[in-house]
């Protein structure tokens, strides 16, 4: 906000897109605070182990050895072996696939169909916002719990219903902020000159509308990546979600239960791995929120 | 006119800023009107704030800022709730943005005055309606109960001036106090003003990027540009400023009756960024 | 060139009816003002004229066409706006050339980029521009691009609603001059609303005084300084103007 029309000297041109000089700014942003930092770092650790889970891992997860099950943690076992002699080390490995998965799956979903039904409903106001928000309230007042209990019922437990039951229960909240954030950014002079310029309604949605929505959604998401993830281990606790052998972190916790008293490498490590990770995205929630505040453009 | 404000190379830079957004200000302040002009960015209203300890996020630096017997640099913030508000005020720009809007407006002002006076509910009430009498408010029983939206833009900034006068501060900031409201409005709020200011003898600081306003209303007028001040003068010599940057402002105004040619621009200097000899500022 | 004319122009919003009957007849190639305090409803004639707000009764023409007969099309070529805020009317995530290029790309217009190159020569401002970003721009480039915006599709008329209120005197200026000089160049008809006289008597031919909702009087520009008003309010009005410019 200079008062002159003479500007010192901003770079004419950058060669890169102007969104990755962006994605750049805030990568730098979020190592800069220490919080954000342990989230970075534990998500690049996630993403490191699920992709090169097989080279990392020191023995198969699935290969059981019951002359040797409930041993403690050891130079051969990192994370001691479960009560069926698998190593618990490459079965947390294995599993961050399975968590790295349900997080990108629900991601995909969530997002794009919160981000639709929010904008759409805020843009156009009137009877399409009330359908479209009471069909989001009626989604909105399940707890994932129960529908994913609904959902085993009339379809049997797996991962793949559970994720489903955690999506179709994660995207209202979404929906609601789109809308929230569509209805203020829909009265800006911007949305009125493209429409002078002949726009129809779904190009501005698609163009104006969800560029500026997208920081707040994407925060929701971080943060809520946390809820996804004990929720999916709550599942798996419960029996619901991934069923066994799959080494996801909550059905080992719910195995390991039996046994904890004596040998408590069964819960402990799976529960530090989601404790990690569920922090990691707080944390990380919370550095966006901060890079993406509007007041700190300018550091941008 | 003994200085009841006494300004000497008031320096203010934001913390990560490149540039200080105030470099080497220096001007005193009697019982008289002052006026800051300048356009955006030329720190005229971070003066006026910095005068009243209102900027954390910034480093202030100054041989002397001093008011009365405060010294603004190092006061510690106990001493400064007693000066602010009490001694020294500040009327902001826009009433829908700075009187609370979720509380009566004659509440608002009773709350400013029962902080630094102590008196009983009655009393405070009491007086705000004899302050917004003051400000020419016709009615000023049925206004003191009204909510900030309830009231017109001319109204809201009559009110904040009423707060703001209560307690009969020594010295007045007033911070565009006018470029909110339309023009019919803004010469009875002006007048208003101006009044309370003669009649109580205080010390105004007017701040506005508006030279006719400052020209009428101001006994001097000091000019900003890019932090610095480029020129003291009269308010009535206004016409005859010696500065470039000050005559290309009055040039570049369009004026009733002028003519209708291309208005002349401003051609920017970076001879202005050096510093001037200050006219008759001290 | 093309003319103006508003007929019987009647809003309301709910309860509260906000214009009755205006009635508006601007020349082509003329410069009318358009005058009044906050709440005269002098930013809603806009408003309705651009489709902005649909819901009004009455007529509005361009060059004898009613804009509610125009396809969207037409409508973009025959009007565009320039909005007052130039912190609100880019989008800040868009560059200016996406911002500019959005009216060509959705009316299908080619030669693309010689069409931006000669938009900011138009507006003075330098072509590498084009790849900036709003928040990289002072407040008066961003009204520049808005007007290069508004000028793109080549309208016949543009409704300009307090171009400068928002602007530095200095910069103010130089919108200003660029105005005068484009309807000089390209021979447009401006409907422009403005709060502040001075700009008035500087640019318009004629103009409107409003309040409450109605037009109180239509003026030529000499009824600034000669004194032509025949109605109270609009005497009331020019003579604060006056007295504040004058600071008498």
């Amino acid at each position: 906000m200079s008062m002159t029309d003479r500007l010192s000297s901003a770079p004419a041109q950058r060669r890169l897109p102007h969104g990755l000089i962006v994605a750049r700014n805030i990568l730098l942003f979020l190592m800069r605070a220490p919080t954000s930092l342990f989230g970075l770092i534990v998500l690049g650790l996630l993403i490191t182990l699920a992709v090169f889970a097989p080279l990392i891992a020191t023995h198969d997860p699935y290969v059981q050895n019951l002359q040797n099950t409930l041993q403690p943690p050891s130079a051969a076992h990192l994370f001691g072996t479960d009560e069926l002699g698998r190593d618990i080390f490459s079965r947390l490995v294995a599993g961050s696939r399975i968590t790295l998965s349900i997080i990108f799956l629900v991601t995909i979903v969530v997002g794009p169909l919160g981000l639709f039904f929010g904008t759409v409903a805020g843009y156009y106001g009137g009877k399409v916002d009330t359908v479209l928000m009471r069909i989001t309230d009626i989604f909105l007042s399940f707890p994932s719990l129960i529908l994913s209990l609904a959902f085993v019922a009339a379809l049997g437990p797996s991962l793949n219903n559970a994720i489903i039951a955690i999506s179709l229960t994660a995207w209202p909240p979404i929906a609601r902020l789109a809308r929230a954030e569509t209805m203020t950014f829909r009265q800006a002079d911007y949305i009125a000159a493209a429409k002078l310029q002949g726009a129809s309604s779904a190009r501005i949605i698609w163009r104006s509308i969800v560029p500026m929505c997208l920081p707040s959604v994407l925060i929701r998401l971080t943060l809520n990546m946390a809820t996804v993830i004990l929720t999916a281990a709550g599942l798996g606790f419960l029996g619901l979600g991934a069923q066994p052998p799959l080494p996801e972190w909550g059905a080992m916790i719910a195995t390991g239960r039996r046994y904890m008293i004596d040998s408590w490498w069964l819960v402990t490590f799976p529960g530090l791995a989601i404790l990690c990770v569920s922090l990691a995205f707080n944390l990380l929630g919370d550095g966006l929120r901060d890079a993406l505040d509007p007041k700190q453009m300018n550091r941008r | 006119m003994d200085p009841i404000l006494e300004v000497k190379n008031l320096s203010i830079r934001y913390h990560g800023a490149p540039e200080p957004a105030v470099r080497n200000v220096s001007f005193t302040l009697g019982r008289e009107r002052l006026g800051i002009v300048g356009e955006s960015g030329s720190g005229k209203s971070t003066v006026g704030r910095a005068i009243m300890r209102l900027i954390d996020s910034a480093e202030i630096t100054a041989d002397t800022m001093r008011f009365e017997d405060v010294d603004l640099l190092n006061a510690p913030e106990r001493e400064m709730l007693k000066v602010r508000g009490k001694r020294m005020s500040m009327i902001l720009q826009d009433p829908k943005f700075s009187l609370n809007p979720i509380q009566r407006c004659g509440h608002q002002i009773a709350e400013a005055y029962r902080t630094h006076v102590h008196c009983s509910k009655a009393e405070a009430r009491a007086k705000a309606v004899e302050m917004l009498e003051q400000v020419h408010i016709r009615d000023p029983e049925r206004v003191y109960d009204l909510y900030r939206h309830e009231v017109s833009g001319g109204m809201g900034q009559r009110v904040m001036i009423a707060m703001m006068l209560l307690t009969s501060p020594d010295l007045v900031i007033a911070d565009e106090p006018t470029s909110a409201l339309d023009v019919t409005v803004r010469l009875q709020v002006l007048r208003i003003l101006d009044g309370l200011v003669k009649d109580k003898g205080i010390g105004l600081v007017m701040i506005s990027h508006d030279l006719n306003l400052v020209r009428a209303f101001c006994d001097r007028v000091l000019i900003m540009y890019a932090g610095r001040l480029v020129e003291t003068l009269d308010a009535r010599d206004l016409n005859n400023a010696q500065h470039p940057y000050t005559r290309g402002l009055l040039a570049a105004q369009p004026r009733i009756g002028g003519s209708r040619a291309p208005l002349p621009v401003l051609n920017r200097q970076d001879s202005w960024l050096t510093p001037q000899a200050q006219g008759d500022a001290l | 060139m093309k003319s103006v004319t508003i007929s019987d122009l009647c809003v309301s919003f709910g309860a509260l009816q906000v214009l009755h009957d205006i009635q508006l007849e601007v020349a082509a190639g003329e410069c009318f003002g358009l005058v009044g305090e906050s709440g005269s409803g002098k930013s809603t004639i806009l408003r309705c004229a651009a489709q902005l707000n649909q819901k009004w009764s009455g007529t509005v023409e361009i060059g004898g066409k009613s804009v509610r007969d125009m396809s969207v099309a037409e409508r973009c070529r025959a009007m565009q706006m320039v909005f007052q805020d130039p912190y609100g009317s880019l989008h800040p995530r868009h560059s200016i050339r996406t911002t500019l290029e959005e009216g060509l790309r959705i009316n299908g217009i080619g030669n693309r980029d010689a069409r931006l190159a000669q938009a900011m020569r138009d507006v003075g401002l330098p072509v590498d521009f084009l790849d900036r970003y709003p928040h990289q721009l002072s407040g008066g480039q961003r009204q520049r691009v808005a007007i290069a915006r508004a000028l793109i599709l080549e309208p016949d008329v543009l409704l300009l609603d307090e171009p400068t209120s928002a602007l530095d005197v200095s910069v103010q200026a130089e919108v200003l001059n660029l105005l005068v000089r484009l309807q000089k160049e390209k021979g447009f008809t401006y409907l422009m609303v403005s709060h502040d006289l001075a700009v008035v008597d500087h640019m318009c031919d004629r103009f409107a005084i409003m309040q409450h909702g109605r037009v109180v009087e239509v003026l030529p520009r000499e009824a600034i300084t000669q004194g032509g008003a025949t109605q109270p309010y609009a005497k009331e009005l020019i003579a604060a103007s006056l007295e504040y410019e004058h600071a008498v």
